[in-house]
């Protein structure tokens, strides 16, 4: 019962429609990050690249990128080592608490993430902790970690037990079980885990919001300047945020692909 | 074997449980607390009186929350519509464009979601990418959709598409097509396909699909705050003026209180549904 070649037609019509109104609004944001006129209107009269010049060359956007970098790294370092750990109790060990586990971690990713925002800002607050980009990479974790772990269990769903059970019977120890066989195993997924974990924090508006305190990353200025003063860098950034997280994407499957064909030369 | 897998599952466990327990059980306990403390104090030490909740109903702070639950529950109906379609073709019909799908959907995500729903400001604003290249080309000009009600349901319909989509996908790959053969074979309507063997059968989908929408929808605020102009307050918003310009702490957490107990018995009684061993592939 396979569909007929017209619903095939519209369905795959649709599917490129749907992606089309995805990306819709950045086709706007890119247009307007090369409008010459301080206040926008369409259809753009003058091009021009000031914008750009400006950005390289402003403080406060080195400032913001930084903050956003070293809150991306350090939540992509810990998201993915929890991860490593927490694939494990959730898909490879039979352990008495693994259902309450995997729900438990499912939790914070049903949570709108404003809320949880200001829930860790009362929580910093009441034990003395003053805001600044180190309690972001908490919030970050909360919804972050969770996702990470998911991407790893799914990889580890695919793991044949027997594996380490043989490297134990031939009188492996744990750590040795370890390194030798299950990190490499799940390898492929720590490495889509950490690329998920950079991108999300680096993208992530709702959770910095109430935690970075004084410090501000990428995404809170533009909404700082998106409600309140217009700035023609909005659409500038916004553009060069994207460009970036996009390239970090085709790096690391090129850099993915570099390295299978590489082990498979070897290997033949 | 046995003891080494309980002992290694519940080691494992820690380093996540640990982050988990810091940036969210903590934060929430703390919400809650406060939530019950004389209006605007910042300290916890202080004698519950429960007042800020009482203020909830008469201030109108209901009506925020309805405008939230509302706008959610059709943002989460109109998305069921949209992707259904969609998730059948990426589940059953597509082969490689799956792929294709899947991968630009995921990089969306990647956005921020304040850049892309400034990005449909842009789009249609009075003068913007559509309104203004149809007034150059046919010289009429028409309102801009901005700044009402129906643009913030357009707006959580954008920003969760994927989180309907996906899980939707995965419920319909449950569906098997044996199942559908056989009713097609006894002579059912397509209609009839789709209410008695696929709708039921991709419950599961289904039913993560919607809660995880209308769960996050209910507690948005960019939308409004960015699209909506504020045209309706929502209860995100709400707790947020307590916060900041109102300096009510107090209140500010009975109302996220309020929104928390709601959101989290639908997560929890989702979440403690879900069989994640069956959705994710266990082999064993």
């Amino acid at each position: 019962m396979s569909p007929s070649r017209s619903t095939r037609f519209v369905l795959y019509f649709y599917g490129v429609l749907v992606i089309f109104f995805l990306y819709l609004p950045l086709v706007s944001v890119g247009f307007a990050s090369v409008s010459k006129a301080r206040y926008l209107t369409f259809p753009i009269r003058r091009y021009s690249t000031q914008w750009y010049a400006d950005a390289f060359v402003s403080e406060t956007v080195r400032d913001l990128l930084t903050t956003s970098l070293k809150v991306a790294v350090v939540v992509t370092i810990i998201s993915v080592i929890s991860a490593f750990f927490g694939a494990l109790a959730f898909a490879r060990y039979n352990w008495r608490f693994r259902r309450t586990f995997q729900k438990i971690i499912l939790l914070p990713i049903f949570f709108p993430q404003t809320v949880l925002g200001l829930a860790l800002l009362m929580w910093f607050n009441s034990i003395g902790i003053i805001p600044t980009w180190k309690t972001a990479v908490v919030a970050h974790l909360v919804w972050i970690a969770p996702i990470a772990t998911l991407i790893v269990a799914i990889r580890a769903y695919s793991f044949d037990p027997a594996l380490e059970e043989a490297a134990r019977d031939m009188g492996a120890s744990t750590a040795t079980i370890f390194k030798e066989i299950t990190l490499p195993l799940l390898m492929p997924g720590l490495v889509s885990a950490g690329l998920f974990a950079f991108l999300l924090s680096w993208g992530n508006f709702p959770l910095s919001l109430f935690t970075t305190g004084a410090d501000s990353t990428l995404p809170e200025w533009l909404y700082a300047k998106m409600v309140s003063g217009y700035s023609p860098l909005v659409p500038t950034l916004g553009v060069m945020s994207v460009v970036g997280s996009f390239l970090l994407i085709v790096i690391a499957i090129s850099l993915m692909w570099l390295f299978r064909s590489i082990r498979e030369s070897r290997a033949s | 074997m046995e003891r080494l897998d309980q002992r290694l599952g519940f080691l494992s466990a820690i380093p996540l449980a640990v982050i988990l327990g810091l940036s969210f059980l903590a934060p929430l306990v703390v919400v809650a607390l406060f939530s019950i403390m004389p209006q605007k104090v910042f300290s916890l030490f202080n004698t519950p009186d429960f007042s800020a909740y009482s203020v909830f109903f008469s201030q109108g702070y209901y009506r925020s929350l309805l405008w939230s639950l509302g706008m959610a529950f059709a943002s989460t109906l109109i998305l069921f519509v949209i992707c259904w379609p969609l998730a059948f073709g990426m589940a059953k019909v597509f082969r490689r464009f799956t792929l294709v799908i899947t991968i630009f959907v995921v990089m969306s995500l990647f956005v921020s979601e304040n850049i892309r729903l400034f990005g449909w400001v842009l789009t249609l604003m009075k003068g913007g990418l559509i309104e203004g290249h149809f007034r150059y080309y046919t010289g009429i000009g028409f309102d801009s959709p901005l700044y009402n009600t129906g643009i913030i349901v357009f707006g959580l319909i954008y920003v969760y598409l994927p989180f309907m989509l996906f899980p939707l996908a995965q419920g319909i790959a449950m569906v098997p097509d044996d199942a559908r053969q056989a009713a097609a074979d006894l002579g059912a309507s397509r209609w009839q396909i789709l209410t008695q063997i696929e709708l039921p059968l991709a419950a599961p989908g289904i039913m993560v699909g919607s809660l995880l929408s209308f769960v996050l929808a209910a507690g948005a605020l960019a939308e409004s705050k960015l699209l909506g102009g504020q045209a309706v307050i929502v209860i995100a918003d709400d707790i947020e003026t307590a916060f900041t310009f109102g300096q009510n702490w107090p209140l500010g957490a009975s109302l996220a209180m309020i929104l928390i107990l709601i959101i989290g018995s639908l997560a929890i009684f989702g979440v403690s549904r879900i069989d994640l061993d069956a959705i994710m592939g266990r082999k064993r």
